[in-house]
């Protein structure tokens, strides 16, 4: 599942410049620029509201730019609409055909492609024992559960082997624990036909999960486009750090700057070092950004005790694998740590109770500036 | 338990009212006959009972000055199978259905755009539509005889434009029946059809699309079939009162288009002969049942 490095396939979708206006004066598309490699799983991660839906549905054909050009295998696509793409979509509410059964509803594509009759139903049963329906041909969409209404969905498009298959949250509807199977099946689906994803999705372990790469959007923008490791453990704005896991923003001003290394100020003039990749200037006014799960928390106590920051618990969270603890560093400061329920650890498996005094350390490159 | 509750020693001071209520409460079928009662004693003496009579009499025959003398013949029915009576039944059904067709095709391209406004618009539009109901309907049957006629607003201005010499006949023919008939009942195909494309999902559209329709198939294949509901009801709507249409062939028709009612009309007020009147009534009443079974036989295959 790991990445992909940058251009080393061909481009399947490209987005350039793509902004959407609405006609309310909405911009819900604000200057996007995305290039989609050919079999690629790609997510568009972001809030609701954050332009998703719109940029699919110019993938798609159902909405035009206002500016900017959508190519689909380098081809310009302009106002073509959306049965000349070849592109399919998998919607959010499945928009299954209720007067037709399972059968005709994934063999739609087919017959509106004249394809001959012996070749639809091959093709289609085909279809319907890779997402695991065989036996529900005659059964009606409302005689399926949400999950089963999920796949007719899926098949209905891999049946016409598009290019591209564009979702927008299929999962959306589904309780949880459907949810993690499916999410599993579709990657694994996704992989074994090759075809190119195009993901919506608000939920982040999600997008985490199953993407070969991720684009992150807030407000119509694309803030960062990575794969799930550069986007976790690099983020490189607030917003990306603060939506995708957990984060602890520290500001500071910056002390000192040694090659690759910053010193910055946080909570009373506390230094800390933090691994930069940009040339920083000194005294400038920045956050830095640390995971929960970074973070060391040892007693003070505790022998050969040292830390960036010392503080108190003021709070413990239980939660199975793991603890939470909240360290107040001073008035305005506070740290969340995340630790494992190791019986390995220094601290041996015990939590430390409400009130402790602590140090907390994390190592330098496990931190990262950010300058907004 | 209810026999107990029955002899409370308060029983001989409790009034009529709460006695009947008890009874009420605890009979479930005089509780029925209660609750039914009224809407079966209308339908009873305004329906059953004339339509009864009606029966009777179709089987009876004429006794002299257009009296009914009892009898029990079908000859009514089977005069009926002359070729003069077989005409205005063939007539009736085809202007009938040729009324419901072109309301179909007018109705459902004006309910789509309705169901399609944006929502602020919507029931100013429908007021519109329902706008003519609030003149009586023999009053609007003559205004459309005012446009028809030979020296009515439509030939003067097709004269003064030069478009024709001679004035057109337009009054008194089928076409101008048609015409009434369709500007009459309208209403009733747009407003159901109004109502189902009203509740259908409009991303069905787009899926259809997205898999490669374009718009005739997406119409054909998605729109008609998830909206014939609708298409079905306002078509039944339509057919059964064209088909028993009486003052708009009468006026419009001028006697030269004779529709079953008119028919009806005619061997009971001018003709005076009530048993042929009734055989015919009950010929009207078998078309209409027919029509109403085939909409529920079409309901019920239907696979939705
Ligand atoms: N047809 C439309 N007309 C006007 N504004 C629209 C239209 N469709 C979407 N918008 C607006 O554009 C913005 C982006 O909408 P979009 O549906 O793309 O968001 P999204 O990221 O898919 O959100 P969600 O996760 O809630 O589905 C929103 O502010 C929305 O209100
Ligand atoms: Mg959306």
């Amino acid at each position: 599942m790991g990445g992909f490095a940058p251009l080393d396939r061909p481009i399947d979708v490209e987005l350039i410049d793509v902004t959407k206006v609405f006609d309310s004066g909405v911009v819900a598309v604000d200057r996007v620029t995305l290039q989609i490699q050919q079999g690629e799983f790609f997510s568009l991660l972001g809030p609701s509201g954050c332009g998703k839906t719109t940029t699919l549905r110019m993938i798609a054909g159902f909405e035009h730019p206002t500016a900017g050009e959508v190519r689909i295998e380098g081809r310009p696509m302009g106002h073509t609409p959306p049965f000349r793409r070849n592109v399919n979509t998998v919607f959010q509410n499945y928009a299954l055909f209720p007067h037709m059964t399972v059968f005709e509803n994934v063999a739609f594509g087919l017959r509106m492609k004249r394809v001959p009759r012996d070749e639809i139903s091959r093709r289609v049963r085909e279809a319907l024992q890779l997402v695991r329906l065989s036996g529900f041909e005659e059964r009606y969409p409302r005689q399926l559960s949400g999950g089963q209404q999920q796949r007719v969905a899926l098949a209905r498009a891999l049946v016409n082997r598009p290019r591209v298959l564009l979702l927008d949250e299929p999962l959306g509807a589904l309780d949880l624990k459907l949810r993690k199977e499916m999410q599993l099946e579709l990657k694994h689906l996704q992989m074994t036909v090759g075809i190119t994803f195009i993901y919506v999705t608000h939920d982040q372990e999600e997008a985490l999960t199953m993407s070969d790469r991720i684009a992150v959007m807030n407000a119509g923008r694309v803030l960062q486009v990575g794969t799930p490791i550069e986007i976790y453990e690099r983020p490189t704005s607030r917003f990306v750090a603060d939506f995708i896991g957990e984060t602890n923003f520290l500001s500071g001003r910056v002390d000192d700057v040694e090659r690759d290394t910053a010193t910055v100020l946080v909570a009373g003039n506390r230094p800390v070092r933090v691994r930069i990749d940009e040339p920083l200037s000194v005294g400038s006014e920045v956050t830095v950004a640390v995971r929960p799960e970074k973070v060391q928390i040892v007693p003070l106590e505790a022998p050969g005790a040292d830390g960036l920051l010392r503080g108190r618990v003021e709070e413990v969270i239980y939660i199975g694998t793991d603890t939470f603890y909240v360290v107040r560093i001073d008035e305005t400061t506070t740290v969340r740590v995340r630790s494992q329920n190791d019986r390995n650890r220094l601290d041996g498996g015990q939590l430390l109770p409400i009130g402790t005094a602590v140090a907390l350390s994390w190592a330098p490159d496990a931190a990262r500036v950010l300058l907004d | 338990m209810a026999i107990v509750e029955r002899i409370r020693p308060s029983e001989r001071s409790r009034s009529w009212r709460e006695r009947l209520g008890d009874a009420i409460r605890q009979h479930e079928g005089l509780r029925a006959l209660l609750l039914a009662g009224p809407g079966g004693l209308w339908l009873l003496l305004f329906f059953l009972l004339p339509t009864a009579i009606v029966f009777a009499y179709s089987f009876a025959r004429r006794g002299p000055y257009g009296t009914v003398s009892w009898a029990f013949t079908l000859e009514n029915y089977v005069r009926f199978f002359d070729w003069l009576y077989i005409r205005v039944f063939l007539v009736s059904v085809w202007l009938a259905l040729l009324t419901t067709v072109i309301c179909l095709l007018i109705g459902y391209p004006f309910a789509f755009v309705i169901a399609r406004s944006p929502r602020r618009w919507r029931n100013a539009l429908l007021v519109l539509v329902l706008i003519p109901f609030w003149t009586n309907f023999l009053v609007r049957t003559y205004a459309i005889m005012l446009l028809l006629r030979s020296d009515g607003l439509i030939n003067n201005a097709l004269q003064w434009l030069g478009l024709i010499d001679r004035p057109l006949t337009m009054l008194f023919t089928p076409f101008a029946v048609v015409l009434g008939l369709v500007y009459g009942y309208l209403p009733f195909m747009i407003l159901p059809i109004y109502a189902s494309i009203e509740k259908f999902d409009f991303t069905l559209v787009e899926a259809a699309q997205d898999l490669g329709a374009d718009t005739w198939q997406v119409f054909w294949r998605v729109l008609l079939p998830l909206t014939l509901p609708g298409v079905l009801a306002g078509s039944i709507l339509v057919f059964i009162p064209s088909v028993g249409a009486f003052v708009t062939p009468d006026l419009l028709g001028g006697g030269k288009v004779v529709m079953i009612a008119n028919l009806i009309n005619q061997q009971f007020l001018t003709v005076r002969h009530w048993p042929f009147g009734s055989a015919v009534s009950f010929v009207l009443m078998a078309i209409v049942l027919a029509a109403t079974m085939l909409y529920f036989r079409i309901g019920e295959t239907r696979r939705i």
